[in-house]
């Protein structure tokens, strides 16, 4: 249990330190898994929308699948893109794989169904009324869909969060696409996953601290931002 | 009334049965022991021999020789079987083992892409290799994980006369300031990858890249010839004496951590040194490449 203690005061240490490496395990973290949010949210929200205001056939089944896939392992889309990217793969001439950029495609492909499926949520609870009375004062299609999503920005907001915790807490995709190259892909969380297998526990959870540091002042920030659009 | 005891009997006639069958397993050890013994295929081997002769079932856990020699300190298992002999001397020093019992050796070797753009082929100075590898510009791939493989490969860094970059971290270890040291060649910058995983890992990062690194032959020969899609990569220096590879076994020392089964980890370090678990050693072969050398028995 001094493990505990011990690590929170290697975290302080390695904060107040600056330390040059800390520094590039934390901002690859940061950049991969805020691109990665990005990409699915600009793939994930229009999708959620899309199927939140059509009916069609089978739209139950798409929700269905949707919702299945939040359940997607990391391993899966891992070996998945892999198989791909690797050298001997479909799209190996790229020199894709141990890149952020393999990082970031694998992260994308799992938070796509986070993001589609809480933005029709969200959506759905929008009193089908306010799309109605948009149409009928002359807006097209694409505005009543902004006045819809305006008003359920902060439901889509939650799913855009959900989104990013879930990416940068991730180790499967980060350690089989990226490969924990020091400098390059490692991560924070791909750096807890090592020092784990060093035996320097201390180290490991002094990370995790600054993980969850981290994520608490992007959150702030994120709170700060939906405070603003109350008004 | 009766319809309700039935599966309440049934129940407990199950976990009865479990429990019985569980308790007449008993003979089973813990053994932290490194990526390479596993990867290469040995203890496939050398494990249903062990229970064939002594009835000693183990229970694997193959990790880095650092996080390894990490479990034999706190006691997580009964016997560790690795390869940094510095190391392992230390450990039996400060009282963790009981004794080390030299096994079996191999070699590593320096692998990799076929077109050898350091131009490194047939070297037999592993040190001067290195450093060939590093003044040609060419990229290197290192374990990064405190392994055995790891160890070995700061070792001949610092013997190839390169400039090296330390780098320390402290952190607080007990209540008192520890600090952990890493070095790789201050020149080589970002050629020089260190990826922090086991060899199996490090070699199909070598091989997608096509490019260098150091190797223990046993994963070498698993994954070059006992694998459906064979990694890409030669061996390129090999034969350097600094490149030899003993591993030991060592039983956890009962004085730390009373809870360990040192009667079975005994045994087991036994019959591993023993003329038996020489000869199944010596005798593994990949097709048909020995793997291990007996230490014990010549």
């Amino acid at each position: 249990m001094d493990y505990l203690l011990d690590s929170l005061y290697s975290a302080i240490l390695l904060a107040v330190s600056i330390d040059a490496e800390l520094l590039t395990v934390v901002s690859v973290s940061l950049k991969v898994s805020s691109s990665s949010t990005i990409l699915a949210s600009v793939i994930g929200v229009p999708l959620g929308v899309f199927i939140a205001f059509k009916t069609f056939r089978g739209k139950r089944l798409v929700i269905t699948v949707l919702n299945t896939l939040l359940a997607l392992p990391t391993v899966v889309i891992g070996l998945l893109v892999y198989s791909f990217i690797s050298r001997r793969g479909l799209l190996g001439a790229f020199d894709l794989l141990y890149t952020q950029k393999a990082i970031i495609i694998g992260q994308t492909i799992l938070i796509v169904p986070v993001v589609a499926t809480f933005t029709i949520a969200a959506i759905s609870r929008i009193d089908i009324r306010y799309r109605k009375t948009a149409l009928t004062l002359g807006a097209s299609w694409f505005q009543a869909a902004c006045v819809v999503i305006r008003e359920a920005r902060f439901g889509i907001f939650a799913a855009i969060i959900a989104a990013f915790g879930r990416v940068i807490s991730e180790v499967g995709i980060s350690m089989m696409l990226g490969g924990n190259a020091k400098g390059f892909t490692r991560t924070i969380t791909t750096a807890m996953a090592l020092e784990y297998d060093k035996g320097e526990f201390t180290l490991a959870i002094a990370l995790g601290i600054i993980l969850l540091s981290l994520s608490f002042g992007i959150n702030l920030l994120f709170h700060f931002f939906q405070g603003r659009t109350e008004a | 009334m009766k319809n309700y005891l039935k599966p309440v009997i049934l129940v407990i006639l199950v976990f009865g049965l479990l429990a019985g069958g569980a308790s007449a397993e008993e003979k089973l050890i813990k053994m932290s022991t490194t990526t390479s013994t596993q990867a290469s295929g040995l203890l496939d081997i050398l494990l249903p021999e062990l229970e064939k002769d002594t009835g000693i079932q183990v229970k694997v856990l193959a990790k880095g020789t650092g996080a390894a020699i990490r479990d034999g300190v706190d006691g997580n298992v009964d016997v560790i079987f690795v390869h940094a002999k510095a190391r392992e001397e230390q450990f039996v020093a400060d009282g963790y083992g009981t004794k080390r019992y030299a096994v079996m050796h191999n070699d590593f070797i320096i692998i990799g892409p076929k077109d050898d753009p350091a131009g490194i082929k047939g070297m037999t100075n592993a040190a001067a290799a290195l450093k060939k590898i590093a003044e040609s510009g060419s990229m290197f791939v290192s374990r990064g994980d405190d392994s055995g493989t790891h160890t070995k490969e700061q070792a001949l860094w610092k013997e190839s006369g390169l400039e090296l970059a330390s780098k320390t971290t402290t952190i607080i270890k007990t209540g008192t300031e520890a600090e952990i040291t890493f070095i790789s060649p201050e020149k080589m910058g970002g050629k020089y990858l260190s990826i922090g995983q086991g060899m199996g890992k490090v070699m199909i990062f070598a091989d997608e890249k096509q490019i260098y690194t150091l190797a223990d032959r046993g994963t070498y020969i698993k994954y070059k010839f006992g694998n459906e899609t064979p990694v890409d990569l030669e061996i390129m220096c090999e034969g350097d004496p600094r490149l030899s590879n003993p591993y030991g076994v060592i039983p956890i020392n009962p004085e730390k951590h009373p809870h360990v089964n040192i009667k079975l980890a005994d045994q087991f370090a036994q019959w591993l040194v023993s003329e038996r678990g020489q000869k199944v050693i010596g005798d593994y072969k990949l097709l048909g490449k020995q793997l291990f050398y007996p230490d014990a028995v010549k």
